[in-house]
């Protein structure tokens, strides 16, 4: 057949340079951020530049050179934090993240590799590869930021919305409970458990350079507000009376049973660090279980 | 441990084992599968071997998982590979449209049994064919190839992967289970006759490295993870330098380079493999395990003196639509023997254009043809 288009119009990388480098450079955390990303597209009050400065400011704290540093998210608002990091960054398909996450971390062990994803993301489509991300004990770290709701899409009800809360899809209440995420976590074997609202910045900066000093797989919940698609039509206010709300909720309880953590609506949110244990990672054991009787000339049995 | 890679010599081996030999000789570190019949063997050969050799096998909770893993892993700078068959290949449509979106080398190798859906686990077909081409959403080029034996199962596993670096995109094997459960003779040539294609690397600064560059005829090298390039990867429509720009401007470059990259290209990709066309009247299509019964055909048939000639598609995709449209012009007509309700036979009736008659010889899948029914359907077109 014959083709008939549109004119192509090629990037100018001159123009789009100048245009990157305008203004980038001025916030201290500039270092940290890809040149010209700047607007974020997150909503006024959103809780998501708290968890993307608290990641930050822990690679501060650990001195880990970004070339060493990598994040995976998946899609949604939370997806976004990638895009906005200047490192090496993927941003995947919806639930995947993990999964692709676990090829890059069992290609480069030497790297520092952060999956940064939202609680729809991870929790329902991805919910598969998250649990056996944990039994395996994939080497990741884990911030999973949950706001109760599908924000992207424009508030819709996912697997964290707990019963009665109310969301573009769920207008008279929720009629399912929500997951309680650090008990699932840790009952899939996560090695380390914490969550933290972005009223605990500190702590959650803590809790964030305490994982990378884990080998595992590790999940830190991190509560946001989302005064859009969340805070409206549950009438917990705007960005501010929702970091209020999360204020006057959260009782910190270290050490917690993670079966006690499920949270419902309008109703006290248990944080802290709930587990902290040691066990032999993926590549640990493969590499002590597999490699090295093959390489010992063990065959295994025949393909 | 080095020489274990490339079991140099003459073995008795199954299309399945030849694909993951294939996969280890041209360097492939890292596999992640399923397990899924009759695909299987590849990932149990791949199980017992990469660990010999230093690389890891995982086995996923599912497709979607082994396809981003390997995505995953290539990105970690080591090659890549996953097999599976119909119903797990429909899964990894998804993640197959990260990799296309995202020019990501890796090799999904599919060993096709009959469909739709659980179809005939045990039992072979090749009506994935469409599927390979156009199974994930959104425009991309596609590169897939159709070994006919073990020793092109190995063979072409290992073009493959260059074929995967060189245009940075997942490639298919379409291989079937007759193909994969047959044993036969393959030779595994000495490392130093093995053409591999390594990955290229960019070089100079990184402000001025393009990672997703659409101006050439070949995409950018490839930085991955840790290389010091900051190379944002997403499957947003991107620019050159990866960043999402969600406008109609940069989706038309983005995508164009996506197709284009392959369609400039074909006359490198192609690879057919041409019996008997000098004087010939009707001309056999065919491809996989389809093609041995076709080469029969045509040796009966010329025997008995009948201008019977043979194109076997090693590369289904790209389609060789310029020799199927060149013998249009000469010969009566195009008989396409495949296992499916008609797939290949839709390119052929296209770039035969009506100058000479396609007849598809359709099979539904659980056997193949046999020579003697393609010879009669044959003679009522000679």
């Amino acid at each position: 057949m014959k083709r008939h288009l549109r004119e192509l119009q090629p990037f100018n990388k001159e123009a789009e340079d100048k245009h990157i480098r305008e203004g980038h450079g001025l916030h201290p955390l500039d270092a940290y951020l890809k040149p010209g990303r700047i607007p974020h597209i997150w909503c006024p009050g959103c809780g998501l530049g708290v968890a993307l400065t608290a990641y930050i400011e822990a690679l501060h704290r650990k001195k880990f050179p970004v070339d060493q540093c990598s994040v995976v998210s998946g899609i949604g608002c939370t997806g976004r934090i990638a895009g906005y990091l200047d490192m090496d960054t993927y941003h995947t398909t919806h639930g995947r993240a993990i999964p692709f996450a676990t090829g890059l971390a069992l290609a480069r062990p030497d790297l520092h590799i952060t999956v940064f994803s939202g609680d729809g993301d991870l929790f329902a489509i991805g919910g598969n590869h998250m649990i056996h991300a944990a039994r395996r004990n994939v080497n990741l770290k884990v911030i999973c930021v949950n706001n109760f709701n599908y924000g992207m899409t424009g508030g819709q009800a996912g697997p964290t919305t707990p019963i009665d809360a109310k969301t573009s899809t769920t207008p008279m209440g929720n009629a399912e409970p929500g997951f309680n995420l650090p008990h699932l976590a840790h009952a899939s074997g996560a090695i380390y458990v914490a969550r933290w609202t972005t009223f605990h910045p500190r702590q959650l900066v803590h809790s964030i350079s305490e994982s990378f000093d884990r080998k595992g797989f590790t999940f830190i919940e991190v509560i946001a507000p989302c005064p859009i698609g969340y805070g409206r039509p549950n009438k917990l206010g705007d960005g501010l009376e929702e970091m209020r709300y999360y204020r006057e909720m959260s009782e910190v309880r270290n050490g917690a049973d993670p079966g006690t953590a499920e949270i419902r609506l309008r109703d006290k949110i248990l944080v802290g660090k709930f587990v902290d244990k040691e066990r032999p990672d993926f590549l640990e054991n493969y590499n002590n279980l597999v490699i090295a009787k093959a390489q010992a000339g063990k065959k295994g049995r025949a393909a | 441990m080095s020489d274990k890679d490339v079991l140099t010599g003459e073995h008795f081996i199954h299309g399945d084992a030849a694909c993951a030999e294939g996969g280890l000789a041209a360097g492939c570190r890292f596999f992640a599968g399923y397990p899924i019949t009759p695909a299987t063997e590849v990932a149990e050969r791949m199980a017992r071997r990469l660990p010999q050799v230093g690389g890891v096998y995982i086995q996923m909770e599912d497709e979607i998982a082994s396809m981003a893993a390997i995505l995953g892993a290539s990105w970690g700078g080591v090659k890549s590979m996953t097999s599976t068959s119909g119903p797990g290949f429909s899964l990894m449509m998804e993640n197959i449209g990260l990799g296309m979106m995202t020019e990501t080398p890796c090799v999904v190798v599919n060993i096709q049994r009959g469909g739709p859906s659980t179809g005939l686990p045990t039992l072979v077909g090749q009506a994935d064919v469409m599927q390979a081409r156009w199974g994930s959403h959104g425009d991309y080029g596609c590169i897939a190839l159709a070994p006919c034996s073990p020793q092109e199962c190995f063979d072409l596993t290992i073009h493959a992967f260059n074929l995967s670096e060189i245009y940075r995109q997942p490639v298919f094997v379409m291989a079937d289970e007759v193909v994969a459960h047959m044993t036969e003779r393959v030779v595994i040539p000495p490392r130093e006759k093995i053409h591999i294609v390594g990955r290229k690397k960019p070089t100079g600064n990184p402000g001025d490295y393009l990672p997703f560059d659409s101006a050439g005829p070949l995409p950018a090298p490839m930085a991955v993870a840790g290389d010091g390039f900051h190379v944002h990867v997403t499957g947003l429509t991107h620019d050159e330098r990866g960043y999402p720009v969600i406008t109609d401007v940069v989706q038309e470059r983005n995508v164009r380079h996506l197709v284009d990259k392959i369609r400039d290209n074909a006359h490198k990709i192609i690879s057919v493999e041409e019996t008997a066309l000098e004087d010939a009247d009707v001309v056999l299509i065919a491809y996989g395990c389809t093609a041995r019964v076709a080469r029969q055909v045509v040796e009966d048939l010329r025997e008995k003196g009948l201008k019977v000639g043979l194109v076997r598609l090693i590369t289904i995709w790209p389609f060789p639509s310029d020799l199927i449209r060149r013998l249009a012009d000469r010969v009566k007509a195009f008989v396409v023997p495949e296992i499916n309700y008609g797939q290949m036979a839709y390119e052929v009736e296209r770039a035969a254009a009506g100058k000479a008659e396609t007849v598809l010889f359709g099979v539904m899948g659980g056997s193949v043809h046999t020579p003697e029914e393609i010879e009669d359907l044959v003679m009522e077109y000679l």
